[in-house]
């Protein structure tokens, strides 16, 4: 696709493309990925942790425990949304706290923060998965789609 | 033990997301999306619950699970009532991510004025 723009460029602009391409700064790849690999990690260490505890406790097993686990993180990420905390946490993390099904909640959670000023009905309930709402169009088709695959191969016996 | 597999798990999938950002440079959203249905994939092949039996939480809280339990609910239901269980029990698992993203969303702004 970039190159089919390119095309229709002028040479001055074709030029100048080049131009800012080789002053643009270098993303530092290698820290990044240090730096979203521990965060990523120990909110997943965490996770693990609330895990134990709610098994231990409260009697999950191990097949349903991630369901309680994953609100009471959420339930987290609400906290350190509101307090302004996440959006540092995030510029340092980068992938390492958007990957995690924390990231999901803060862009849930502060998109309705955000809107809160469009009223509740229109800003909060409208706006809301503004930017989660990918996630769970294309998660839930794709599913539709794998599930509906796979139990018609079972039901001709193929599986 | 198993925190120390979540860790690292839990990691990796974070280190293939911020390489999805920096190197391919995909906005957050097309990186998780593709998250998302990666999982569903391989929940599809049977192979995202193996790797929840390994790492646990470091397998079940970044959002390719989501992909997978969307999957499995649908799997779950199907084998009951076939091709029509595939949409009614879609959400049948995953249903805690998103009522709690949803709850707290409004909980939270109720509590708090938005900065800047």
């Amino acid at each position: 696709m970039s190159n089919n723009k390119k095309k229709n460029l002028t040479p001055t602009q074709q030029d100048y493309q080049s131009f800012a391409k080789d002053r643009e700064v270098k993303r530092p790849v290698v820290k990044n990925c240090i730096r979203a690999f521990i965060v990523g990690g120990s909110i997943c260490t965490i996770g693990q942790a609330i895990s134990t505890f709610y098994m231990h406790f409260f009697k999950f097993t191990e097949q349903n425990v991630a369901n309680p686990t994953v609100a009471t993180l959420i339930f987290i990420t609400m906290l350190l949304t509101g307090f302004g905390v996440y959006d540092h946490f995030a510029q340092f993390a980068g992938a390492g706290t958007a990957v995690p099904v924390t990231g999901f909640g803060n862009a849930v959670i502060s998109a309705a923060i955000e809107h809160r000023t469009e009223g509740f009905v229109l800003g909060v309930g409208g706006n809301m998965f503004k930017l989660a709402g990918s996630v769970i169009a294309f998660g839930t088709f794709s599913a539709f789609v794998i599930a509906l695959i796979k139990t018609l191969l079972i039901q001709w016996g193929v599986l | 033990m198993v925190f120390v597999w979540s860790f690292l798990v839990g990691g990796l999938i974070c280190v293939i997301g911020q390489i999805m950002l920096d190197i391919f440079k995909l906005t957050p959203g097309h990186t998780l999306t593709t998250l998302v249905i990666s999982g569903a994939i391989l929940s599809g092949f049977g192979l995202y619950d193996k790797l929840i039996d390994f790492a646990g939480a470091g397998a079940s809280v970044p959002i390719t699970s989501f992909g997978n339990s969307l999957v499995q609910g649908a799997m779950q239901e199907a084998e009951k009532h076939g091709i029509i269980g595939v949409v009614t029990g879609m959400f049948e698992i995953t249903s805690s991510g998103i009522s709690s993203a949803i709850i707290f969303g409004v909980l939270g702004a109720i509590l708090f004025k938005p900065k800047g």
